[in-house]
């Protein structure tokens, strides 16, 4: 337990001072380059918090991160080329956009699938409702079409 | 002493819970009615037992008793006197105690204000209810016991974590858990008229309110938690796809589509086994969210515990639950006859749609959430599923459903006319396009958020004033003005819970579209300008709080010389916890927030000052707040308000052509 409450607390202080993520220091001087730095990091994941990018954690880790993106950058890489530099040496864990290759294909085919099978059995659910027969009695039993027959006096 | 009998009172009403949970049982399957009523003084008795212990529980809380293990780990002398209270649920034992308070609650309101139920139905009802109370008593006692002592206790406590110390985040639990419970009521409602083999309109009728009920709640609950982090994690995010966020959305999907196909349910009679399913579902993700956010299983920032003894507890929770539930589904849907016929344009048909989308970008976020557990399971690779799938995956089902609702808002029961559904909204979405339009040419940048969240907000929100309007019938203005005012007030919940996810729609883009950011080194006495604003930082002070000392800055905002606001964010730390929180100052403007954090002194002398422009920031809390209202008109409607019974559908039930 104690274990754990360290562990909730570092979770949370990481999460509580994102005042301190990027830096002023770490801002590049091209605004167009540091826009980019900024659309990258926000897609990586910091590997010492939880579920936070690198742009919003005040992690000394995502700091690094944050500077090894903009030294990429600055040296000419493109986009692709930065990210795989970093999936490189932190491993795919670090991608908050999962990779649509392999296995994942299931995750990002998912919804559309779900989606048009969810439409087709309501297609033709609504069809057979259609077509179905009125129903005759109101589906009230003697009792109740006795009570109901009462009710209706009043 | 007193937390002894707190706890003693849990014990005994564990032990009318489960007596509870079989004797109307057998009741209502014999017909003894004896057997059967007695499920209402049990309701009752159940209820005040846990009230008893978790009261004891508060005690312990307000005088701080450092005897109690769990006032030790979350409570200090010098605690505020409502984070006192608020400390009981701040934690997993006490939370959890008031999960179960909660289930007791909701049983015996079903006892309370069910007397117009069957006797049946009622006692099967309380009986599933106190099945579930019973499991989640057991939980707690052999888990995760509240009241354990200590051998030698401690001068004082080691205080609440700072983050918790906060009205946003004090009152955010409590609306999640009467959400996730209330939809227990809708699941045990399922399950009895499953039992009954009977689902009907008055059933409907009944399971109605309890949904809008855990609904509104819910609503209340995620927008509060979306609010806390807006404002309390320095940045100004409000929603970060977190496996714990994603475990109360699910839920909230999920009851959203139950409210819709329970009104099928009830005024046509039809779609009742997609309902009962639905009203399974829903409580099924609710347990989810608890299993994600007590087992760790996901970790999460605000998972409550690592332990997977009681990850074990809950997932068998869920498998009995969900695994009865569903086998009973199984047997008993068949026999489910629908009644109501209808075309395939209807408004029957328009609701069948929204459920689609609901239920099925309740499913994606699943998936996604679950995906980086199964991807590691079985196929070896440790990845993430974050905002970026999320935003991709989620968002073109809100947009289908903004698309589509005022149109099936507009479309009569049993059969309609498309066209002539149409006829009256084809301005209205002529000007929303429009309207999309011009945003789009004046805006800077071309994004094409911002113009697409304003046409479907304001298609939205138009098209549920042309929905209550229409709904005036024919006539002269006088006339129609009046009958407005006589409409049901199911009609007002329609409208305005409707136009209140317009209004989120659109905020939400304009948030994420609009928003700009400045970050720099500012010098005491230095200005610089943001988005129309000349900002100054005037000074830098310590300040000692209760239980905390600040650094807090001060920033005047002036624009064409006139002073606007002065703003005064912090930094804060708390000894006693040993943590520092950030405190964002913010000045609430109807089209914009202006939003300020202080950063570190740097080498220079000077401070980080992070400064954003959060454009109609305050118009998605605004947008939650009126879905609630909405569910709120539609809960005091007259057909719940007087004899909900089955005694008054067949007469005043509302015309159904």
């Amino acid at each position: 337990m104690t274990m754990f409450r360290l562990l909730l607390a570092s979770l949370l202080i990481a999460l509580a001072s994102p005042s301190w993520a990027v830096q002023p220091d770490e801002i590049l001087d091209d605004p167009a380059l540091e826009s980019r730095a900024r659309d990258i990091s926000a897609g990586l994941r910091c590997l010492v918090c939880r579920n936070e990018s690198i742009d919003e954690s005040n992690a000394e880790l995502a700091r690094d991160m944050r500077l090894l993106v903009r030294e990429r950058l600055v040296e000419g890489d493109s986009d692709p080329e930065v990210l795989s530099f970093i999936v490189d040496r932190y491993g795919e864990y670090v991608l908050l956009r999962p990779t649509t290759d392999g296995a994942n294909i299931i995750l990002w085919v998912a919804a559309p699938v779900l989606f048009v099978i969810a439409m087709l059995s309501a297609g033709l659910y609504l069809r057979r409702r259609e077509n179905a027969p009125e129903p005759s009695s109101g589906g009230l039993s003697d009792d109740e079409q006795k009570r109901l027959k009462e009710l209706l006096k009043d | 002493m007193i937390i002894e009998l707190g706890h003693f009172a849990l014990i005994l009403a564990f032990a009318v819970a489960m007596a509870q949970s079989i004797i109307p049982l057998v009741g209502a399957h014999k017909g003894w009615r004896d057997w059967m009523v007695v499920a209402n003084p049990m309701a009752t008795v159940q209820f005040l037992l846990v009230a008893f212990s978790y009261a004891a529980l508060t005690y312990s809380f307000l005088v701080s008793d450092f005897s109690v293990k769990l006032v030790v780990d979350n409570s200090h002398t010098l605690k505020p006197l409502i984070y006192k209270i608020s400390g009981v649920w701040g934690n997993h034992e006490g939370s959890l105690l008031l999960w179960v308070l909660i289930l007791a609650l909701f049983g015996a309101s079903a006892a309370w204000f069910g007397g117009n139920l069957p006797a049946s139905l009622q006692a099967r009802v309380l009986a599933v209810q106190s099945a579930i109370t019973a499991a989640f008593m057991a939980f707690t006692l052999f888990t995760s016991n509240p009241f354990t002592r200590l051998v030698s206790p401690p001068f004082d406590g080691t205080d609440l974590n700072p983050l918790l110390q906060d009205p946003g985040l004090a009152f955010h639990p409590p609306f999640l858990y009467l959400g996730y419970v209330g939809l227990s009521m809708a699941f045990s409602f399922a399950v009895a008229a499953l039992i009954e083999g009977r689902v009907d309109a008055a059933w409907g009728r009944w399971v109605r309110p309890w949904t809008l009920a855990a609904w509104v709640f819910l609503t209340i609950g995620i927008a509060t938690g979306s609010w806390w982090a807006y404002y309390e994690l320095g940045w100004g995010g409000f929603w970060f796809w977190d496996p714990v966020e994603n475990a109360s959305l699910m839920p909230w999907l999920f009851a959203a589509a139950l409210l819709h196909s329970a009104i099928v349910v009830e005024k046509r009679e039809t779609l009742k086994s997609w309902t009962i399913l639905l009203a399974i579902l829903g409580f099924g993700f609710s347990l989810m969210g608890t299993f994600i956010v007590r087992s760790g299983l996901l970790t999460s920032v605000h998972a409550f515990a690592m332990d997977p003894e009681r990850g074990v507890f809950i997932l068998m929770i869920l498998a009995a639950f969900m695994g009865g539930a569903l086998t009973l589904f199984a047997i008993r849907a068949p026999v489910l006859e629908a009644k109501g016929v209808f075309a395939t344009v209807s408004r029957e048909s328009a609701l069948v749609v929204n459920n689609v989308l609901l239920a099925v970008s309740s499913f994606v976020i699943f998936i996604g959430t679950m995906w980086p557990l199964v991807a590691e399971m079985l196929f070896d690779r440790v990845l993430s599923v974050g905002p970026p799938f999320f935003n991709m995956a989620f968002t073109p089902f809100m947009v289908a459903l903004a698309m589509v609702l005022p149109i099936g808002a507009m479309l009569p029961w049993k059969r309609g006319n498309l066209s002539r559904a149409l006829r009256p909204l084809w301005g209205l979405a002529a000007f929303s396009v429009a309207m999309g339009a011009v945003t789009w040419a004046l805006q800077t940048g071309n994004s094409p958020l911002v113009p697409v969240g304003l046409a479907l907000g304001l298609w939205v929100v138009l098209g549920a004033m042309a929905d209550v309007w229409a709904r005036t019938g024919r006539g002269g203005l006088g006339n129609r003005l009046k009958r407005l005012g006589r409409l049901p007030r199911a009609d007002w919940g329609k409208f305005t819970a409707h136009t209140g996810f317009g209004v989120s729609m659109f905020a939400v883009a304009a948030l994420v579209g609009w928003e700009s950011e400045d970050i720099r080194v500012v010098q005491i006495g230095e200005s610089f300008d943001k988005g129309g604003y000349t900002l100054t930082l005037t000074s830098v002070d310590r300040v000692q709080g209760p239980n905390y000392v600040s650094t807090m800055g001060t920033l005047e905002a002036h624009r064409d010389g006139r002073l606007i606001t002065t703003l005064q964010p912090e930094k804060r730390f708390y000894p006693i916890a040993g943590m520092p929180t950030t405190e964002a100052a913010i000045d609430y403007k109807i089209h914009r927030d202006l939003y300020i954090t202080l950063g570190d002194p740097q080498d220079n002398g000077g401070w980080a000052v992070r400064t954003y422009i959060k454009p109609f920031a305050n118009w998605l809390w605004f947008g939650c707040f009126l879905m609630a209202l909405g569910g709120i008109f539609s809960l005091s409607d007259r057909r719940y308000r007087i004899a909900a019974g089955a005694d008054r559908t067949r007469t005043d039930a509302v015309p159904a052509e």
